[in-house]
């Protein structure tokens, strides 16, 4: 009899591990933040946040273990934002005029 | 929990509280089919008193402010009550489960919710009715939905609600799919309106949020002024339509593709053969769901959009244009060497292909953008879309309709006037937009109120076919009354039909099959 | 406590599916598709937002100056930290420790609580000086000394983001409170933990969004 109890238990010690690992990259971000990189800046931020972003995912929602649909899935929908992100600025990045009367 | 003889998902309970709280996907299929049918009685009195107000040049009926709220509630009823839920959540909701051969949807509780949806979003929208109603088109384009003061903020309200409503439908259909096929029912043995509904399902899920937070900023645009989309406040207006067209170009997709999964059905049941290239078509659903993402700014070309992006969007739209000619040619296939019936909704479903070549083909030609300057806002667009919805979805819808009656309610239908019905509202179609085509291209811009003296005898033309049509739906309406109170009671599976739905009762039980189906073949074993 | 409840409760598998395994399979693809609607939800947003940034940074690096980052920060924790009960919750489920799942689900509620106060903090400073999206910003930097264009269309965002990130929380500690209720009543263990499971997606991925919003909103300048 195929029952819940088949489904994978992730160990205490990993989430404890996941939640030390995600506490230390806040504190990087707030750190990081300090420095002035310019425009780097918000590249760094940004990685660094797709860094904890990928632990919740992969830990908390178990992405790591489940059913390769579920990621599937999240990747599609991450697809389409780069895809609207992508051509509304392929449009506004290339009028003839920019900022001046937008 | 075998049900006697004799007892269905009709009969089994009864009142109207037994229905207002089933969870049956087949009754929730019913109430999906009274309400899109109301829904559409009324959007369609819209357009005819739209076409008798255009009858002659200046006023005829109404006042130009009035015209425009005609036009605004055609639009958006037609668009976000009847053709968006009226394939996926009436036709889909009622035989999706039985094609699949699933006992019903995977959420029955999310489904009724989305009826409700449905209901209480078309409720806040006609409220606008009581606020001078809404004069911005169907698309809200800013910034004039910005400044308009009167009920727009109650129909974009009411379309934000009755978008969960296809998010809910999509999510089921989706997991239903993924989930609850009868053993042997591999992916590529589902039934082609199967492949449509589950792409239209990742359309709606996918595209639908969009539109939701596109909404909810024009409604915090219109209460607080957060000016976004206002550019005297650095604001840019023509974002809105790039997310407005994220959503709403993809939507068309949600209405045409679930049509032409009925069409599938539709040619080769009646053809007496497998379908052409199976995989194909079900493949080319895929293609196209994908495809609709990447075309939207063709809506843009004359908005202030770029150039560049004008041009990539323009080569973009073309791509559409190859999985929907796999499906068109596989179609034709299809019905070469077949034993042709023409029957009603065999009719309804050859006037598809007919319609919808036409409407698909002006469609390539306003994506050449040189074409589209000139043609943009013109009559021209409308009588594209309207081959598209009309001649395309709304065939499909009647055709799917005539075709599945007997099962949806165990009795025949009027072949005679079924028929009667194709040849009106066919003909009608054609008078009607067909000179639309002619006065675009002579310069008519869309949506006013007015025109010029020399384009009255077309537009006379075409309120005479408009008129027609809506006769024809009259006794589209008349065939689907007189089946359900009067008609002969009907055979499980009268025109010998392959695919699952056919092979349990007319109306089926609760559980949809007596006994499981085990599926050993492909849908389409005709010969 | 829940120990006290004796009576075993027994789960009943929808009619319509085999197994007790396949309608927890068919809720978790549901639910993670659900979670793509409010990904591309947010993600709009979240689109809008970059395009005017890099529209006008300065704007935003002004805009950005007048938020708390140690309250920013102080929610980032209290929200990562109830993503763990969360998790912890489920896996108490998992091995059949009931009690624990109900403590674990009482921090992450509370925690819920603790996040929407340090949020209405903020609101309320906001609305005391007057940075308020659009038309309603009546803050006197606009004029003076940040020297910015556009100031008030960062607080836009900034409402309308936090807003809309505010209310999924307060959904997310509705539907906590119910599974809260039917952890009393003991519905929880090894057998069964299905709304556990997915009410736990939902607080992640709202989790998730606040993970991205902080840097954007609080530290990008």
């Amino acid at each position: 009899m195929s029952g819940p109890n088949e489904h994978h238990i992730v160990p205490l010690k990993t989430f404890l591990g996941v939640f030390a690992t995600l506490m230390f990259l806040t504190v990087m971000t707030v750190v990081v933040a300090q420095f002035h990189f310019g425009a780097w800046n918000t590249v760094v931020a940004m990685a660094i946040a797709s860094l904890k972003a990928f632990f919740v995912l992969a830990y908390f929602m178990h992405l790591k273990y489940d059913d390769k649909v579920f990621l599937v899935g999240f990747l599609l929908s991450i697809f389409f934002l780069i895809v609207m992100y992508f051509f509304s600025v392929l449009d506004i990045s290339t009028r003839p005029v920019l900022n001046g009367i937008l | 929990m075998s049900s006697a003889p004799g007892v269905n998902y009709l009969n089994e309970k009864s009142g109207l509280w037994s229905w207002l709280t089933t969870l049956d996907h087949k009754r929730i299929g019913i109430m999906y089919m009274i309400s899109v049918l109301s829904f559409f009685a009324i959007g369609g009195a819209f357009a005819m008193l739209i076409r008798w107000e255009l009858f002659g040049a200046g006023k005829n009926i109404v006042d130009a402010a009035t015209y425009n709220q005609f036009m605004t509630f055609h639009g958006a009823i037609m668009t976000f009550m009847v053709i968006i839920p009226g394939v996926p959540a009436f036709l889909g909701n009622f035989f999706l489960p039985l094609m699949i051969g699933a006992k019903d949807v995977a959420f029955p509780r999310v489904n009724l919710l989305s009826w409700y949806c449905l209901m209480v979003g078309a409720a806040i929208s006609f409220w606008s009715l009581f606020y001078h109603g809404a004069d911005t088109g169907w698309t809200f384009y800013t910034p004039y939905s910005i400044q308009t003061d009167n009920g727009t903020t109650w129909l974009v309200a009411g379309a934000f609600v009755m978008g969960f409503s296809s998010i809910l439908t999509g999510l089921n259909f989706i997991v239903t799919v993924h989930k609850l096929r009868a053993p042997g029912m591999t992916f590529f043995r589902m039934p082609l309106f199967i492949w449509g509904l589950y792409s239209t399902a990742v359309i709606q899920v996918l595209a639908t949020p969009v539109l939701g937070i596109t909404l909810l900023l024009l409604i915090a645009e219109r209460t607080m002024n957060i000016g976004i989309f206002d550019p005297a406040m650095g604001g840019d207006p023509v974002l809105f339509q790039h997310f407005f067209w994220f959503y709403s170009h993809p939507a068309v997709y949600i209405m045409i593709l679930p049509a032409m999964g009925i069409i599938s059905e539709l040619i080769t049941c009646y053809s007496k053969k497998t379908i052409f290239g199976y995989r194909a078509i079900a493949w080319s659903s895929i293609g196209i769901a994908a495809v609709s993402f990447f075309v939207w700014g063709h809506h843009m070309f004359v908005s202030g959009q770029s150039e560049v992006a004008g041009i990539v969007f323009s080569f973009l739209t073309m791509l559409v244009g190859v999985p929907t000619a796999i499906k068109t040619f596989n179609w034709v296939a299809t019905l070469y060497k077949g034993s042709i019936e023409f029957s009603a909704p065999m009719l309804f479903a050859l006037g598809f292909i007919f319609l919808f070549t036409i409407g698909g083909v002006t469609g390539i030609m306003l994506a050449v953008t040189a074409v589209d300057v000139h043609f943009h806002d013109t009559y021209f667009v409308v009588a594209h879309f309207h081959y598209v919805m009309v001649g395309g979805t709304l065939m499909a819808i009647t055709g799917g309709i005539y075709h599945w009656l007997p099962k949806m309610f165990g009795k025949m239908y009027n072949e005679g006037v079924a028929r009667f019905s194709f040849v009106l509202i066919f003909i009608g179609f054609n008078v009607t937009f067909f000179p639309q085509f002619v006065l675009g291209a002579m310069g008519m811009p869309r949506r006013y109120y007015d025109y010029l003296p020399a384009f009255e005898p077309l537009n006379k033309v075409s309120s005479l076919g408009a008129w027609t049509i809506g006769v024809g739906f009259l006794f589209a309406l008349y065939v689907v009354v007189d089946c359900i109170l009067r008609g002969k009671k009907a055979p499980d599976n009268p025109w010998g039909a392959k695919t699952l739905e056919w092979q349990t009762s007319s109306p089926p039980p609760h559980e949809n099959f007596t006994t499981q189906p085990v599926v050993t073949g492909g849908p389409y074993e005709y010969r | 406590m829940s120990t006290a409840n004796t009576t075993e409760y027994h789960h009943h598998t929808a009619h319509h599916f085999d197994s007790a395994d396949a309608e927890y399979r068919a809720s978790k693809l549901g639910l993670w598709v659900f979670l793509m609607t409010e990904i591309l939800m947010f993600g709009g947003l979240f689109v809008g937002y970059i395009i005017y940034h890099q529209k006008m940074p300065e704007t935003f690096a002004a805009g950005s100056k007048f938020l708390d980052w140690k309250l920013g920060s102080l929610n980032t924790v209290i929200l990562i930290f109830s993503s763990l009960t969360m998790a912890l919750s489920i896996y108490y489920a998992q091995i059949g420790k009931k009690a624990m799942v109900l403590y674990n689900l009482y921090i992450t509620f509370f925690c819920g609580v603790g996040f929407m106060v340090v949020k209405s903090i903020e609101y309320s400073h906001k609305i005391h000086d007057g940075l308020l999206p659009g038309s309603l910003f009546h803050h006197a930097a606009e004029a003076g000394s940040a020297g910015v264009a556009h100031l008030p269309i960062y607080f836009s965002f900034y409402f309308v983001m936090t807003g809309l990130h505010g209310s999924h929380v307060l959904v997310g500690m509705g539907l906590i409170a119910w599974l809260i209720v039917r952890a009393h009543k003991g519905h929880f263990g090894p057998q069964y933990y299905t709304p556990l499971e997915c009410v736990g997606l939902f607080w992640h991925l709202v989790d998730l969004i606040w993970i991205y919003l902080f840097p954007l909103l609080y530290l990008v300048g």
